[in-house]
């Protein structure tokens, strides 16, 4: 269970939101909305604690989170705008990597039978540098499939996705919060998962 | 949940970085070329005295050793930076102190144990005697790891600043003066039929020090730089 009360954050001179209140609990689904420039990335980064909030309490399943470090790392996993995937590196590589780091650690035949369902059939070995745009979201996007982390916070995961992608996200979203997960993101297209009311919060 | 353990991170730091670094080859062999090329400069610029090339030589090739590794620094965190990995690395469920140490031993492995090995070739040009050459390569192998420890810290704080490469040379280069002294001061010393071991005693205990403070302090450095 995510709790945030009272949050409050500035980037440099301008205050972006204060008194920020929600609570999400398993298989709830958070989109956080407002226009360029309103802080939604900066909100899901201070959720990630890389921002010190001004004011307010992030709390996860009732303790702080900068006191549960490492223990609330091991439960969340960030996808910000970049892809955090090395361009000398193939898929495979990428995901193994990635997911040795979560702690969790995939065999080849695993990670190839995860970059399959992301699309990627027959690109597992190429280097990331030579995939398009949308290819390399999709390898990004892979480490949802490895980790078991309760919390998702995704910053524009739809980003340079095509329809078919888009339509995955919409499944992989819906399962983890199946699973009793908890999604919090941000998109400017729409994204609706079958069978689940998606909460929305306004930063203005 | 299985977690990843300590050893288990450090491991998969440097294996990373490794690999990556051999896909990456021209990076690793820059250094090293630089390396070579300021060394061999000097008998050519200041002539083929013999006793003065011996007199200047450890001097000579400590300054380029440490030219080389400010010249590598700037790599050390910048490209994980900018691809959003080292966002990722701040998330790993463990110690980033551990990281950030498995990333200053790869650095080093990459830019400081070429310079080491290539080091004794290098001290011929010079007419340097055996013994001095021992000294010399022993000098830098306890020191090399010295100046990618400094560096780190500062290769960290500098992260993502405009110009980044010429700021983390001023602020890492007075630091590594210590460094520098004792271990040119260890080939003097040995040349000078005096023991070197005072000054590589001396070069051992900047090494423990830095092993012990700065992966923790580069760690908070990089908290501070993804702000």
């Amino acid at each position: 269970m995510l709790e945030v009360t009272g949050l409050a954050c500035m980037r440099g001179e301008q205050q972006l939101f204060a008194g920020l209140d929600f609570k999400l609990t398993g298989g709830e689904l958070l989109q956080v909305q407002g226009e360029n420039g309103r802080g939604k990335t900066t909100l899901l980064r201070t959720l990630c604690g890389f921002i010190q909030p001004l004011a307010g309490d992030i709390k996860w399943q009732g303790k702080p989170v900068r006191e549960l470090g490492e223990e609330y790392y091991a439960d969340l996993i960030y996808l910000g705008h970049l892809n955090a995937i090395k361009d000398e590196l193939s898929a495979l590589e990428n995901l193994r990597i990635n997911s040795e780091f979560c702690g969790c650690p995939i065999s080849d035949s695993v990670a190839k039978s995860v970059l399959r369902r992301m699309g990627l059939r027959g690109r597992e070995t190429f280097p990331v540098k030579l995939l398009s745009q949308g290819q390399r979201r999709r390898v990004a996007l892979a480490r949802l499939l490895v980790n078991k982390a309760p919390l998702w916070i995704l910053d524009e995961p739809l980003t340079a996705l095509d329809v078919g992608a888009v339509g995955l996200m919409q499944e992989l979203i819906g399962e983890h919060l199946h699973n009793k997960g908890i999604v919090i993101f941000t998109t400017h297209q729409p994204l609706e998962v079958a069978g689940v009311e998606t909460r929305r919060l306004t930063l203005s | 949940m299985n977690k990843l353990s300590l050893w288990g991170l450090f491991g998969l730091v440097i294996r990373r970085d490794l690999m990556l670094a051999m896909r990456r080859r021209a990076d690793v062999l820059t250094t090293l070329i630089f390396f070579v090329i300021v060394v061999s400069l000097f008998p050519l610029a200041v002539g083929s005295e013999m006793d003065m090339l011996r007199k200047m030589a450890p001097g000579v090739v400590w300054v380029a050793a440490l030219l080389a590794s400010m010249l590598s620094l700037g790599r050390m965190f910048s490209a994980d930076y900018l691809d959003g990995t080292l966002e990722q690395m701040l998330l790993v469920p463990q110690s980033l102190s551990i990281l950030v140490l498995g990333k200053i031993v790869a650095h080093w492995m990459l830019s400081g144990l070429p310079l080491v090995l290539m080091a004794p070739v290098l001290g011929l040009q010079f007419d340097m005697s055996g013994q001095a050459l021992l000294v010399l390569v022993f000098s830098l192998l306890i020191g090399t790891p010295v100046l990618s420890m400094i560096g780190a810290f500062g290769a960290a704080l500098t992260l993502g600043l405009r110009g980044g490469g010429v700021l983390v040379s001023l602020l890492v280069l007075p630091l590594c003066i210590p460094v520098l002294i004792f271990g040119t001061g260890a080939v003097t010393a040995v040349t000078g039929g005096v023991s070197a071991a005072s000054n590589l005693s001396l070069l051992g205990a900047f090494l423990l020090m830095s092993l012990l403070f700065t992966p923790w302090v580069s760690a908070h450095a990089l908290r501070i730089s993804m702000e």
